[in-house]
């Protein structure tokens, strides 16, 4: 079993991303170790008072040179808004690197992301992360409004970003999977990758199958240890009840009774 | 130096610090953090006859220092202990037990048999105190009768080490552990969890697939450490001190109540190198208090 770790991180920046999204830039006390996009970290949560347990997030950016690990933190209750206002300087407890990545897509494939809310760390990582020229990728990125979106201007030497939000304030006016490249163009894809909420990896999950093209998603169930011992995370699949921390949190829609 | 080694019937513990079953998997998980050898001992995630699926999710809450579990057992079966997960960890250098569940006397007997064979297991841990399945589990731990029938069975299939490991659900603990010590247990563990109930006040729903589910953590501390005196002076045999322990001063507060040992279980989850510095704290104590040996500590509460 891979090597496993619980450190003292040292918080270099946290950089507000819309009116409830913050990236958070941390400094590594050792080396880090590989992390590949889909593997996350278990982050502990200081001086609240109601919260016990830790709260995952899925790694947003490794800098080996400089030994950074970023996250994005987007504010859902007490955990994630206390986590949010980290300043410089603070440190964060992480347990690193936790659950198993996406499947890497393999030279000249087309592939897809589809991002909505905090579902969009994981995708950016990988658009990033998986060396495809900008021609291969296309990202649906979604959201409920125009505020709602994050700025991806870094990332467009990565792929091709589509925006959908519900209220028609920014991009195309809908749900993701409404949008044109899944209606019209699935099927020219190899691989399609998606993170969000339950309910969009649901509907892009069924036009994959349909289609029967590759998909992976990853699930964000609730954990209690983040890597094994607990069995509180488990998901239905076609394998019986598997743990989301070590046997995803990426899994093959294949795999699960959706 | 300082003597932490400690006794449990014919086990032999490098230090009195174990981990609870069902918080540590099958020990591999803690050893990718740490070596795993230097815990005094590993108590398995529960296993029964056949493979259990376990409950639905969701099967967690978190509550006011501590969580709610409603797991259920969740295990592929003893013969799929034996065959695949044992051969990876009995090289493991330090006490592996399993903890044995069932729904009726035979499935503990039929588990504890096949275990019986294993070299590497020198001991087991009876869970007659689950409170997340339907049959059996907290129903043989509940009742003095339940108790006595379970336990008087298993120690006629086993000879090793036999620890039972006792339910807080109960209105008097130390009549169950007189029972079971009087059945022959060469040990006890306590406490497994309290039966409790998380509600989403938003949505009127139960936070848990299962309504109730088993309450563990700092929550739960004061009332082990209390059942934990209570048996510790009911009883002769060792008693292993379990609940809430969350780092070095809570478990030598167990010993001082009377524990020979004890298990850390929930707070693994926050903390997964937790039993190296709950190790060094009680060594560092014993300096500090001019003592030489862990055992020296255990039942030395001041009255
Ligand atoms: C593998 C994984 C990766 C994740 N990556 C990210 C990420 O990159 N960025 C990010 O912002 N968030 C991410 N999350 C989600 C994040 O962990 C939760 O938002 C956070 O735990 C909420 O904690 P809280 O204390 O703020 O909310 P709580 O007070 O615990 O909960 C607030 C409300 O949200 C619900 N809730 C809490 N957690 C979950 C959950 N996991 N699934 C569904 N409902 C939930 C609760 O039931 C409650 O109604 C990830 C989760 C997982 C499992
Ligand atoms: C998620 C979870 C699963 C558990 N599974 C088992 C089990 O399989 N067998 C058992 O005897 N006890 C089980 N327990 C109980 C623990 O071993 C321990 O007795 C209890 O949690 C109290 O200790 P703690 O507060 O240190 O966690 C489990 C506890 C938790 C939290
Ligand atoms: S969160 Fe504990 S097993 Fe997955």
């Amino acid at each position: 079993m891979e090597k496993r770790f619980v450190d003292d991180f040292l918080v270099i920046d946290n950089i507000q991303l819309n009116e409830n999204s913050f990236l958070v830039r941390m400094f590594a006390p050792k080396p880090l170790p590989e992390i590949k996009a889909g593997q996350f970290v278990n982050a502990e949560i200081k001086d609240c008072r109601e919260i016990f347990l830790r709260r995952p997030f899925s790694v947003f950016d490794i800098d080996y040179s400089n030994n950074y690990l970023s996250i994005i933190v987007k504010i859902l209750g007490r955990g994630s808004n206390q986590l949010a206002r980290v300043i410089k300087g603070d440190t964060i407890s992480l347990i690193y690197p936790l659950g198993r990545s996406f499947t890497y897509p393999s030279e000249h494939e087309k592939i897809l992301f589809i991002g909505g809310g905090s579902g969009v760390a994981p995708m950016l990582f990988l658009a990033k992360d998986c060396g495809l020229p900008r021609d291969n990728v296309d990202l649906i990125i979604g959201a409920r409004t125009f505020e709602d979106h994050i700025n991806v201007n870094d990332y467009n030497g990565y792929g091709k970003f589509h925006f959908t939000t519900d209220d028609g304030t920014y991009g195309f006016e809908g749900l993701v999977t409404e949008h044109p490249l899944m209606k019209k163009n699935l099927s020219s894809f190899d691989k399609i990758y998606a993170c969000g909420p339950l309910s969009m990896m649901k509907a892009v999950a069924a036009e994959a199958v349909k289609k029967d093209i590759f998909c992976e998603v990853s699930l964000e169930n609730s954990m209690a240890c983040g890597f094994g011992v607990c069995l509180c995370c488990i998901e239905p699949t076609k394998r019986g009840n598997l743990c989301v921390c070590t046997e995803g949190p990426v899994f093959n829609i294949k795999d699960l009774k959706w | 130096m300082v003597d932490l080694r400690v006794k449990i019937h014919k086990l032999d513990l490098k230090n009195p610090v174990m981990l609870a079953s069902g918080t540590c998997g099958f020990a591999e998980e803690i050893n990718s953090f740490f070596d795993i050898s230097k815990v005094g001992g590993v108590f398995l995630k529960g296993t029964t006859l056949n493979n259990r699926e376990g409950n639905n999710y969701p099967r967690m809450a978190e509550t006011a220092s501590g969580m709610l579990n409603a797991v259920g057992l969740q295990n592929k079966g003893v013969d799929y202990f034996i065959d695949y997960i044992y051969p990876r960890i009995k090289n493991y250098n330090t006490p592996l037990i399993v903890n044995v569940n069932g729904s009726t006397v035979d499935e503990y007997i039929k588990v504890t048999e096949k275990v019986d064979q294993l070299e590497h297991i020198p001991a087991i841990e009876l869970n007659i105190s689950c409170p997340n399945v339907k049959e059996g589990g907290m129903a043989f731990g509940i009742s003095p009768k339940g108790a006595k029938t379970v336990t008087r069975e298993v120690r006629r299939a086993y000879s090793k080490t036999l620890i039972v490991k006792l339910s807080p659900n109960v209105t008097d603990i130390t009549e169950i552990a007189k029972v079971v010590e009087g059945e022959g247990a060469d040990s006890v563990s306590l406490i497994n969890t309290f039966l409790g109930m998380s509600v989403n006040a938003e949505t009127r729903k139960p936070r848990l697939s299962t309504i109730t589910g088993g309450l563990s953590g700092p929550a739960i501390k004061p009332l082990a450490l209390r059942m934990v005196w209570q048996v510790a002076g009911a009883v002769k045999i060792p008693v292993i001190g379990i609940g809430g322990i969350m780092n070095a001063e809570d478990a030598i507060e167990f010993l001082i109540a009377g524990a020979s040992a004890i298990q850390t279980g929930t707070a693994l989850f926050k903390n997964p190198v937790v039993p190296l510095e709950i190790i060094d704290g009680i060594k560092d104590y014993l300096l500090r208090h001019n003592l030489k040996s862990v055992s020296e500590l255990t039942g030395s509460l001041h009255l």
